[in-house]
C-alpha cells in the first residue's frame, strides 16, 4: 500500500521543533529513524497529515557522559551507532548486547533509541533494558525538561508519559559499579521481535545481590518481576525454583501468535534460569 | 547424430547439457536490471487498487462511490454490476473430477461477498495512492452472513451453504480403492494410525501479483502485462470471457520475480482490471500490494488426514487408509480447480511403496477463506507427510529401524514399469539407489552414535527421513482431458541467424528459475555452438510456439526435449546447406562450437556465420532447388505414461530445545531422481529453494484465521518465511534414471525438494521426542504444539 497524503517539514533545532509541531496541529508526528513509523503509515494504519523530520536536530545526538558520571545517550542515537560506540561498550555493555537482538541490520542503521522508546512496542528489547538499568528518560518541551524513571514512562501498550508537545531528548544511564546485566531473548527466527525476553540485572557480588528482572513481550509494557526478584535475592539451591514459581504472580502475559499465556509463562521460566545462569557463567569466568 | 543424449560425452566441445554453467540472465537479476510488469510504463496508464471486503461472508446491500470519485485524479469505480456484462462468469470444474462442482465467479461478485479480502469495488486513478485514497473513500454496506470456517463441520445441516445452488458445501469427493483393505487390517501384525494436519499456507512472491491491460480500440487487440506461469493458458482465458478472438490477445511476461504456482490461476481482481482496460480503452496496472496478497494470493495445504497402515510380523506393508478432508474457500479456482490438491494426496499417498491394499478418500469442501488452489508440489507434501508419518510409527512399532524399514518395503528399482496400488503408472525410478547414496551421504551411524550422546547431555537431537515421489512432465491426462484448455504440449523454434548466432523461441517460461539457461544449454548443443551465441525467448504469446508454460515441473522434460529437438532440425538444415556449399555429403559435415567441420578429423571447413551470410544476402549463389530453412520448430507431448514420476529420499537432522519447543535444524539432505540432469547447479538451487519452502510449511508458514473466519495474520512480520540465518547447510546428492520417453531424458526436479521436506522434519522432531513420549502431527510445528506434546504446557489457541 502507498502512504496517505502526507506533509513533511525539517526541523534544524529545537525551537523549530516545537514551532513546526504548533504549526502542524495535534495529529502531526515527528519523524525519527522512521522504521516503526513508516510501516504504519504504508498500512494506512496512522494518517498523521505532517511529518516532522527531528533527524537533523544536533541537540538529540550523541552519546556522552555528563557531570554526575551517568551516560547520556540522545534520543537520535541509532542502533547500530549503540551497538558500536565505546563508551556503551565500557559502562553500559548490555545496551550493545541488546543490539544484537533488535531486527536486522538495515532496520538498526536507522531506528533510533528515542523512536524505540517512544514507540513503546511491549516486545522492544532497549525500553526494557531501560527499565531494569533504571534509566531516566529526558523529555523535553516548550516548558523546559523533565526527567521521568523508564519504568514511569512506559505507562502500556504503545503508550508513554510523553506529553503531546514534549520529545525525548536522550536517555541516562547511572553509574551502577559492579553491577552486571544480561539480555536474553527467544525468537522464532533470527530479527524477529522476541516471543519473550528478559533483561536481568544485578549485583555487585552474586547475582543474588538486588536482582532486577524485567521481561517483555510478555505484557503491555516491560514487566518488572518484583516476586520472582525476592526469590532470587533469597539466595540458595531453591531460589531458582522459587523464582521460576513467583512468575505466575508477576506475568499475566496475552496471547499473541505464537502462543497462549501458559506458553508465554513456560518461555518466561526458561528465561529466567538461563539469565540467572549466564549471570553466574560470566562470574566464574572472570 | 541423433543419440540419446549422454554425459559422458561431456569432454566434447559445446555439451552443455549436464553442465554447471551460470544462467546468462543472472546478473540482469541481480543488478536489478530486469524488468517487471511494474517497470512497465505506458501513456495514458492509469492504476486499479481494490475495495475488499472485511467479512468472511457478508451480503453487499449498498455501495456508494461519490466520495471516493470526488477526488481530483480518480478517474472511475467499478462494481460487481457495472463489470458483469462484459465478463462471462467461470466454473472450475475438471470433467474427468467426477461429481465436482463449483459456483460461477465473476470478476468482482454482485451481491455476497464470500471471504474477508475478496475484492468488491475496483477504482482506477492517475495514481495508486490516489487509487488508495479513493478506495478508502468508497462506503459499502454490508449484512453479515454466518460464515463458514471449519472444514470438520462444512457439511453438517446446520452448517449454512456457501451457494444456495449448489445445494451444499461439498466441492468433490473421491476414493481410490484398491485390494481389499478391511481384509488386510484384519489380518495385519501390527496397525499404526495419526491424524495429520498440514497447515493453510501460501506461497509468498518477492514480486507480487501483477497485471497491466491495455486494450486499443482502434486495432481491437488487448495486450496484457503479466506476470504469469502460463501465458498461453491466459490469453485463452481472457479471450474467452471478455468475448474477444484469441488471436487478438497477447499475453507478455516478461521477468518474472517468482511464481510457485500462485501465477497459474485465474484471479478474479486481475480479471477485472482487464475488463475495465477493455472498457475505458485506457492502460490499467494492477500491482498486489503485500498486505492484499495475504488475503488475494491462493492458499493452499489445509487439510486434515486421519492414516492409518497396517504391517506383517515380517515388516511388510499390507495397506494404507487414508481419510483426507480439505476446505478450499468459497470458489473452486480457475481453470486448473481446487480439487487437485485432494486427488493428488489420494493417489499420492504410499508412492514409494511395494504393497497391495489401498483405500484413500478424499472430501473437498467450501469455506469463507481465501481460495486454495495449487501451489508448489500440490498435494505431495501432505501425501509424503502423512505416508511417512505412518511409516516411521509402524517402524517404531515393530522395533525397526527406520530406514532398514524403508529399504523393506520400497519398490524393488528392478521392477519397473509399474502400476501402483493408487493406479500410478511409474516407468522407471530408483527407491533404493537413492537410499543407499543418502545413508553414505549422511554417515548414519556416525548421526545415531550423536544422537545418543547428545541425548546424555540432556540434548535431544532426531533424524527423519522421507521417500518420496514427484508428478512431472505431465500429459493431457492432467488437466486436459477435464475440459481445461491448458497445453501439455510445448514447442521451440530456433533459428540461425546471418551472424551464426542462434535464437531460440519456447513456450515454456522463465519465473526465475533459469528455464532459459537450460533451454539456451540444450540448443548451444543440439546446433553445435557456444551458450554464448544463444539467445532464448520466452512469454509472449506473439513470439514463440504455443505451449503450457511453467507447471507441474515440465520446463526442463517437455519444453527442453522440443529445444534439442528444434536444434537438431536446424543442424541437420544449416549442413544441407553446407553440404551444397563445400561439396560435401551433409552427414560427413558436423558444427562444432559455431564452425561447419569434417565429421571425420574435426578440420573446420568454415564458421556458420559464412553459411549464414550466404544463405541470407547470396541465396543466389547456392542452387535454386537447395533448402535453406535455417528455423525449425519442433513440439513435444508425451505419450507413453500420463505423468514422468521422480522419486528422492531426504533426510532432516535437528535439535529440539525441550524447554522452548524450538526447533533448531543442523542438516538436511537430498537425493533425488529427476532423470538427466541438464544443468547440476540450477537443479541443486530448485531442490534447495523447494527444500527451504518445504521448511517454512513445516515450521514457520501459517495463515491463521480466527474462529469466525478473519485473517489474523497480514504481514511478512507474522507470516513467518524461512529465512537463511535458521536454515541448514542442504547437500543434494543425485541418481539418475532419465524417461525413455525423450531423447533428452529429463523430468521435472522443481517440487521435489517441497515434497519431501516436510515429512522429513516432522519425522526428525518425532524421533528427536521419542524417548520423551511425545509426537507432533500437526504443521507447523511451533514451539508452542511442540510444549503441548510434550506435556509441558496446556494445548491453547493462542
Ligand atoms: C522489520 C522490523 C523489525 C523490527 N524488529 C525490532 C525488534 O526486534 N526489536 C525492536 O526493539 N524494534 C524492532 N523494530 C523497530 C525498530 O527498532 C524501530 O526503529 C524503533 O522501534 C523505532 O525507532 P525509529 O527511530 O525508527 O522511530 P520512528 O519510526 O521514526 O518513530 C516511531 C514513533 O516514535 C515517535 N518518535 C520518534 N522519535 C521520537 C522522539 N525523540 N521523541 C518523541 N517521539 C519520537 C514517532 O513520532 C513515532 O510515533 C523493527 C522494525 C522493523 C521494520
Amino acid at each position: 500500500m502507498k502512504s496517505p497524503p502526507l506533509g513533511y517539514v525539517r526541523a534544524m533545532d529545537m525551537p523549530d521543533v516545537f514551532r513546526l509541531r504548533a504549526n502542524a496541529g495535534p495529529d502531526a508526528r515527528v519523524l525519527a529513524g522512521g522504521q516503526s513509523l513508516l510501516p504504519t503509515l504504508a498500512f494506512r494504519l496512522s494518517d498523521p497529515g505532517t511529518l516532522i523530520d527531528i533527524t537533523r536536530v544536533d541537540a538529540l545526538r550523541g552519546i556522552r557522559l555528563v557531570a554526575d558520571g551517568a551516560l547520556r545517550v540522545g534520543a537520535l542515537t541509532t542502533h547500530a551507532e549503540l551497538g558500536r560506540d565505546a563508551l556503551v561498550r565500557v559502562r553500559v555493555p548490555v545496551l550493545a548486547d541488546a543490539v544484537g537482538l533488535i531486527a536486522h541490520p538495515a532496520i538498526r542503521n536507522r531506528g533510533t533509541i528515542g523512536g524505540s522508546l517512544a514507540y513503546a512496542d511491549p516486545a522492544a528489547e532497549l525500553p526494557a533494558v531501560c527499565v531494569a538499568l533504571d534509566a531516566v528518560v529526558i523529555a523535553v518541551g516548550p516548558a523546559g525538561e523533565r526527567r521521568i524513571a523508564a519504568r514511569d514512562f512506559l505507562t502500556g501498550l504503545f503508550t508513554t508519559a510523553l506529553a503531546g508537545d514534549e520529545l525525548i531528548a536522550a536517555v541516562e544511564f547511572r553509574p551502577m559499579p559492579g553491577r552486571r546485566t544480561v539480555i536474553h531473548e527467544l525468537a522464532r527466527r533470527s530479527g524477529d521481535y522476541a516471543m519473550a525476553g528478559i533483561v536481568l540485572a544485578a549485583g555487585p557480588g552474586t547475582p543474588t545481590h538486588d536482582p532486577r528482572p524485567v521481561f517483555f513481550g510478555v505484557g503491555d509494557r516491560p514487566i518488572l518481576a518484583t516476586r520472582a526478584a525476592a526469590c532470587l535475592a533469597v539466595g540458595g539451591a531453591a531460589a531458582l525454583a522459587a523464582a521460576q514459581a513467583a512468575l505466575d504472580g508477576d506475568l499475566d502475559p496475552p496471547s499473541d501468535q505464537h502462543g497462549g499465556p501458559a506458553f508465554k509463562r513456560q518461555l518466561a521460566r526458561v528465561l529466567l534460569a538461563r539469565a540467572v545462569n549466564s549471570l553466574i557463567d560470566a562470574r566464574d569466568a572472570r | 547424430m541423433n543419440d540419446i543424449v549422454d554425459p559422458r560425452s561431456l569432454d566434447r566441445p559445446n555439451s552443455y547439457i549436464g553442465r554447471s554453467v551460470p544462467r546468462p540472465n543472472i546478473r540482469k537479476l541481480v543488478e536489478g536490471a530486469a524488468r517487471y510488469v511494474d517497470d512497465v510504463i505506458l501513456p495514458r496508464m492509469l492504476h486499479a487498487a481494490f475495495v475488499r471486503s472485511p467479512h468472511p461472508h457478508a451480503r453487499i446491500v449498498r455501495i456508494d462511490v461519490s466520495a471516493a470519485l470526488s477526488i481530483p485524479g480518480v478517474v472511475k469505480a467499478f462494481t460487481g454490476a457495472d463489470l458483469a456484462p462484459h465478463c462471462e462468469p467461470w466454473v472450475a470444474v475438471l470433467a474427468h473430477l467426477k461429481g465436482m462442482k463449483s459456483a460461477p465467479q465473476r470478476p468482482l461478485p454482485l451481491d455476497v461477498a464470500t471471504w474477508a479480502g475478496e475484492a468488491i469495488v475496483a477504482v482506477v486513478a492517475e495514481t495508486r495512492a490516489l487509487a488508495e485514497d479513493a478506495a478508502a473513500r468508497v462506503v459499502v454496506d454490508y449484512e453479515p452472513l454466518p460464515a463458514v470456517t471449519d472444514m470438520e463441520t462444512a457439511l453438517d445441516p446446520a452448517t449454512p451453504v456457501i451457494h444456495a445452488d449448489l445445494g451444499d458445501n461439498l466441492v468433490f469427493e473421491r476414493t481410490n480403492e484398491s485390494g481389499d483393505v478391511e481384509a488386510a487390517f484384519r489380518t495385519a501384525h501390527k496397525v499404526v494410525s495419526a491424524t495429520f494436519h498440514t497447515g493453510r499456507h501460501t506461497g509468498v512472491t518477492l514480486e507480487p501479483r501483477s497485471i497491466l491491460a491495455d486494450f486499443n480500440r482502434a486495432t481491437g487487440q488487448l495486450v496484457v502485462h503479466h506476470s504469469t506461469q502460463a501465458p498461453h493458458m491466459i490469453r485463452d482465458v481472457l479471450a474467452r470471457h471478455l468475448r474477444l478472438p484469441e488471436a487478438d490477445v497477447r499475453v507478455i511476461c516478461g521477468d518474472v520475480g517468482g511464481s510457485y504456482g500462485i501465477k497459474v490461476h485465474v484471479y478474479p481482481d486481475e480479471m477485472a482490471v482487464a475488463v475495465i482496460a477493455k472498457l475505458m480503452g485506457r492502460p490499467v496496472k494492477f500491482i498486489a500490494d503485500r498486505l492484499e496478497s495475504f488475503s488475494s494470493d491462493i492458499h493452499a495445504r489445509d487439510h486434515r488426514i486421519e492414516g492409518r497402515l497396517a504391517v506383517d510380523a515380517a515388516g511388510r506393508i499390507l495397506a494404507f487408509d487414508i481419510d483426507d478432508l480439505t476446505g478450499i474457500g468459497p470458489y473452486s479456482v480457475y481453470p486448473r480447480t481446487s480439487a487437485v490438491e485432494g486427488n493428488q494426496v489420494v493417489n499420492l499417498i504410499g508412492g514409494p511403496y511395494d504393497f497391495a491394499h489401498y483405500r484413500a478418500r478424499t472430501t473437498v469442501v467450501l469455506q469463507n477463506k481465501t481460495p486454495t488452489c495449487q501451489y508448489r508440489a500440490v498435494g505431495h507434501p501432505i501425501a509424503t507427510a502423512v505416508t511417512e508419518g505412518l511409516v516411521d510409527l509402524a517402524a517404531e512399532a515393530l522395533g525397526m529401524d527406520p530406514l532398514d524399514f524403508r529399504l523393506k518395503n520400497l519398490m524393488a528399482d528392478g521392477s519397473y514399469p509399474r502400476t501402483s496400488p493408487a493406479g500410478m503408472k511409474f516407468e522407471g525410478l530408483s527407491h533404493v539407489e537413492s537410499l543407499e547414496a543418502l545413508r553414505k551421504m549422511i554417515d548414519y551411524p556416525a548421526l545415531r552414535a550423536d544422537q545418543v550422546a547428545a541425548r546424555a547431555r540432556g540434548i535431544h537431537r532426531g533424524i527423519g527421513f522421507a521417500s518420496f515421489i514427484e508428478l512431472t512432465n505431465p500429459s493431457p491426462f492432467m488437466y486436459g482431458i477435464g475440459g481445461a484448455r491448458i497445453s501439455a504440449q510445448d514447442g521451440c523454434t530456433v533459428r540461425i541467424d546471418p551472424d551464426g548466432t542462434v535464437l531460440a523461441a519456447t513456450g515454456v517460461t522463465e519465473q526465475g528459475q533459469g528455464t532459459e539457461a537450460i533451454i539456451a544449454q540444450i540448443v548451444a548443443e543440439a546446433v553445435g555452438v557456444p551458450m554464448s551465441s544463444v539467445r532464448v525467448v520466452t512469454g509472449d504469446t506473439l513470439a514463440t510456439p504455443y505451449g503450457g508454460g511453467t507447471w507441474a515441473c515440465r520446463g526442463a522434460g517437455i519444453g527442453g526435449e522440443a529445444a534439442l529437438r528444434a536444434g537438431r532440425a536446424t543442424k541437420e538444415a544449416a549442413l544441407v546447406v553446407a553440404g551444397s556449399m563445400l561439396q560435401a555429403a551433409p552427414d560427413t559435415l558436423d558444427i562444432v562450437m559455431g564452425n561447419i567441420v569434417d565429421r571425420a578429423g574435426g578440420a573446420v571447413r568454415m564458421p556458420l556465420s559464412e553459411l549464414g551470410r550466404i544463405v541470407y544476402f547470396r541465396g543466389d549463389t547456392l542452387p535454386a532447388e537447395l533448402p535453406r530453412e535455417l528455423m525449425q520448430t519442433r513440439h513435444f507431448i508425451t505419450t507413453q505414461f500420463p505423468f514422468a514420476f521422480t522419486n528422492g529420499i531426504q533426510a532432516s537432522w535437528l535439535e529440539v530445545d525441550i524447554d522452548t519447543g524450538m526447533v533448531n535444524l543442523l542438516k538436511h539432505w537430498c537425493v533425488e531422481d529427476c532423470g538427466r540432469v541438464i544443468n547440476p547447479m540450477l537443479v541443486d538451487e530448485q531442490v534447495r529453494g523447494g527444500v527451504v519452502q518445504g521448511i517454512g510449511g513445516a515450521l514457520y508458514e501459517h495463515c491463521v484465521y480466527s474462529p469466525d473466519g478473519h485473517l489474523l495474520m497480514g504481514s511478512m512480520a507474522d507470516y513467518l518465511t524461512p529465512m537463511a540465518a535458521e536454515m541448514p547447510d542442504i547437500e543434494v546428492g543425485h541418481v539418475e534414471t532419465p524417461t525413455r520417453e525423450s531423447a533428452l531424458g529429463a523430468k521435472g526436479a522443481g517440487e521435489a525438494g517441497t515434497a519431501g521436506a516436510p515429512a522429513a522434519i516432522m519425522n526428525a522432531i518425532n524421533d528427536a521426542l521419542r524417548p520423551l513420549g511425545a509426537r507432533v502431527f500437526a504443521q507447523p510445528f511451533t514451539p508452542a504444539r511442540i510444549l503441548a506434546a510434550l506435556g509441558r504446557i496446556p494445548t491453547e489457541t493462542a
